[in-house]
């Protein structure tokens, strides 16, 4: 049933952006002039309460040997916020269908939009600028769709959320991944704080750390590569510490969790430190 | 326990056990081994669930949930630590060989991370772990077959590993053979684990996993139950004399090997590495990171002992101590408790130092007078005197001083000495068993050790008796090699008895 459901997104990113001849080198001057362009007209190219993130190159954590080493990113528009209570709020206003009392089972497990006091009312218990969460995959992207956008990729969001507040590569920025380490270390906090608070990061976009993990339109693709668990070492290095040889840096900590949060998930999940944005192609 | 004790009690058949099976995903196939359904009993450190006693196997049912909690690491020091159970180390669960568990793996709906386990105990693909991959507020169930009976680490397995298991995600499961396990008075739940923390050890506040201190394994915290002082205090483990106590000792790491030993027992019996085989009289065991050992030991005096990894700076600065209490009657016979409390001078003065250069000084002003005068050599007593001298620059001026005064209120003193010259025996024992206790000399009383100078030769002893019985003002007679003999072959007087002295 679920399997059946989560069908459409199971094509990898990786698989089907692989074909690229470019040397690293040239993407870096791509990178540059696209960051030159974006700076001259801004405004231009990414709607409201979006920002525009220049084509850029992903190197992925995890790959088979049949995988690209990297994966070119084309350039989208970006959400700058998580999706807030608030913006959900209208979008379960115009979809009946998506109210708590009325979602199909299949598609958003009993916990969805559990912290609500109702179906139109987030309550008191809950900011209303605060991220939404409690929200399924399903749910997700049937508000991007209702939106006029979509989920990101995965390959779109580690790139976005690569960047530190001052530069792309954000681990080579110390403060920036003690900043992310310090997430993980504390637990979580019993209401959501509003979103936007902290500093934007290279692209300005905000939240990206510290706040909620984040759905992602190919969130399955970290573990489903095959039918066999024996056939796939990305699922290995899951689970086992001599797999994870095969990942990119072994040492990005908070990479592994990122993957591992999102190879736990199913599609009709909904849970209390998830949430979503959404992105545009521009 | 409820569960346990009822099916030991009335066993039921795998007919009826069939009419009960819940309802959901079960094991496939029928296994005709296994005689009813239990829920398994899980016990938090330091404590250990009942020893089993049916001779049956079983379907056992295990409820396992993670909890991601803040709690104390030391005096002043938090730490979010990701539990099996709410604690760490993890819930202890307790099995028997040939059962069929069916474990059910539950994480918490404020996690903010997914989990899994591996049990070491499983036979299978990652002992569990991908079977038990769970997303917060969700729950995962699988079934094993405890084939091989031991004492086994489960630990989570989630990238990256070492931080979770880091983090406190590791516990024991003792899978109990058929026959069980021999009888004993106390068990008790022991797990090691290392914690690598952004400030040092002491530093206060909620404390951050330090990312590179544990590539590099150097942790901050080293600690038995998961915190400093888990063990110590009110919260030792106890015993009384004459039980016999079992250990099951675990060692989650992630990182470092366990020389787990307890001081001033010494294991009669151990279980390497969890296994079979057993081990007698062992001092201190190895228990590697996700590995663990039995030790089994009978307290036979009372007073606390000290649990560490004797690796030692670990126990001494990173927090690796825990206590076992034991109350009940001294055995003296078995250990006397301090007998003695002396001052420990050495036995001569250190080479170079004022004392040495005084005491060659004089033996060579002692060497000249000898030779410098033929009538002292044909002289038995007054050669024994001069060699005495010797004996006395070498050995025992350094409490009695060149003088023979002594130390005021310390050393009692030779000089005059009515105590020294009042009994021949006595002195002669004094020099070859030592001597102890409170004496009067000269109407002072003194209450010190002589330490027994039974290395001596008798001839050195006969020698340096002479001397001070004809120094310092007093005049005796010599006293003989004979003498010394016949004291040397008695029995050395009891200890602390120094009143005989009087």
């Amino acid at each position: 049933m679920r399997t059946c459901a989560c069908a459409p997104v199971r094509v990898s990113v990786f698989g089907f952006l692989a074909a690229f001849g470019f040397h690293p080198c040239v993407f870096c001057l791509v990178l540059l002039l696209s960051f030159a362009c974006a700076c001259a007209a801004p405004a231009a190219s990414a709607p409201s309460g979006m920002v525009r993130v220049p084509a850029g190159v992903y190197r992925p954590l995890f790959r088979s040997d049949s995988d690209a080493k990297e994966v070119s990113v084309k350039a989208f528009s970006l959400d700058i916020h998580p999706v807030t209570n608030a913006g959900f709020l209208d979008f379960v206003r115009a979809n009946p269908r998506w109210r708590r009392s009325q979602v199909k089972r299949l598609f958003a497990d009993e916990n969805y939009l559990k912290h609500w006091a109702g179906d139109l009312e987030p309550g008191a218990a809950v900011t209303t600028n605060a991220p939404v969460t409690w929200v399924s995959w399903f749910a997700a992207k049937s508000f991007a769709a209702w939106a006029g956008k979509r989920l990101l990729t995965t390959a779109e969001w580690e790139l976005v959320a690569a960047a530190s507040p001052t530069r792309t590569d954000g681990e080579n920025d110390a403060e920036f991944k003690k900043q992310i380490a310090a997430w993980h270390s504390s637990p979580s906090p019993e209401r959501l704080p509003p979103v936007g608070t902290g500093r934007a990061n290279f692209f300005g976009a905000h939240d990206l750390h510290g706040l909620v993990w984040e759905w992602v339109a190919d969130f399955n693709t970290a573990m489903v590569t095959g039918d066999a668990r024996g056939d796939s070492g990305l699922e290995r290095q899951l689970f086992c510490g001599s797999g994870s040889q095969g990942a990119k840096d072994v040492t990005d900590y908070a990479a592994f969790m990122r993957f591992g949060f999102r190879s736990s998930l199913k599609a009709d999940y909904a849970v209390h430190n998830l949430g979503f944005r959404c992105a545009k192609v521009l | 326990m409820i569960a346990l004790s009822l099916c030991a009690a009335s066993p039921v058949s795998a007919a009826e056990a069939d009419l009960t099976k819940p309802k959901g995903p079960v094991a496939k196939g029928v296994d005709s081994t296994l005689v009813g359904e239990e829920t398994a009993v899980l016990t938090q450190a330091p404590q250990v669930p009942p020893p089993i006693r049916r001779t049956h196997a079983t379907k056992v049912i295990v409820k396992l949930e993670v909890r991601e909690v803040v709690k104390k690491m030391a005096d002043g020091v938090e730490y979010l630590f990701w539990t099996f159970g709410g604690g760490v180390p993890g819930s202890f669960i307790r099995i028997r060989e040939g059962d069929l568990v069916e474990f059910t793996l539950a994480n918490h709906p404020s996690s903010k991370m997914p989990h899994n386990i591996d049990l070491h105990a499983v036979t299978g693909p990652g002992g569990g772990a991908s079977s038990s991959f769970t997303a917060p507020g969700h729950s995962s169930q699988f079934s094993f077959k405890a084939l091989n009976p031991g004492l086994y680490v489960y630990h989570c397995a989630t990238a990256p590993v070492p931080m979770h298991v880091g983090n406190g995600m590791y516990g024991l499961i003792l899978v109990e053979p058929k026959e069980g396990l021999p009888a004993v008075d106390r068990e008790y739940y022991v797990m090691q684990g290392e914690f690598y923390t952004m400030g040092k050890y002491g530093a206060e506040g909620l404390q951050m996993f330090d990312q590179e201190k544990a590539t590099d394994e150097r942790p901050t915290y080293v600690v038995f139950n998961g915190s400093v002082g888990a063990l110590v205090g009110d919260k030792a483990i106890t015993a009384k004399v004459g039980e016999t106590v079992r250990l099951y000792v675990g060692n989650g790491g992630p990182n470092l090997l366990s020389s787990f030993h307890v001081i001033g027992e010494i294991f009669d019996r151990i279980y390497p590495e969890g296994g079979s085989i057993v081990q007698k009289n062992v001092q201190t065991t190895l228990v590697p990171a996700g590995g663990s050992t039995i030790v089994e030991f009978k307290v036979e005096v009372p007073g606390t002992f000290i649990i560490v990894d004797h690796s030692l700076s670990r126990a001494f600065n990173k927090g690796a101590l825990g206590m076992l209490k034991v109350a009940g009657p001294e055995n003296l016979l078995v250990y006397s408790g301090k007998e003695i409390d002396a001052v420990y001078l050495g036995r001569q003065a250190d080479a170079g130092s004022e004392s040495d250069k005084q005491v060659a000084a004089l033996q060579a002003q002692m060497k000249e007078a000898i030779k410098s005068d033929p009538k002292i050599s044909g002289l038995t007593k007054d050669i024994q005197i001069a060699k005495g001298k010797g004996v006395f620059m070498q050995t025992c001026f350094v409490c009695h001083q060149l003088n023979g005064e002594g130390i005021p209120a310390q050393i009692p003193p030779l000089a005059k000495s009515d105590y020294l010259m009042s009994d021949k025996d006595r002195s002669i024992r004094a020099v070859v068993h030592g001597m102890s206790g409170e004496i009067t000399v000269n109407g002072k009383k003194f209450n010190g050790q002589m330490v027994a100078l039974n290395y001596l030769p008798d001839e050195d002893i006969a020698n340096v008796l002479t001397y001070v019985r004809n120094s310092f003002g007093n005049s005796g007679d010599a006293v003989s090699v004979a003498e010394v003999r016949r004291i040397r072959s008695e029995a050395p007087p009891p200890v602390n008895a120094g009143d005989q002295f009087e």
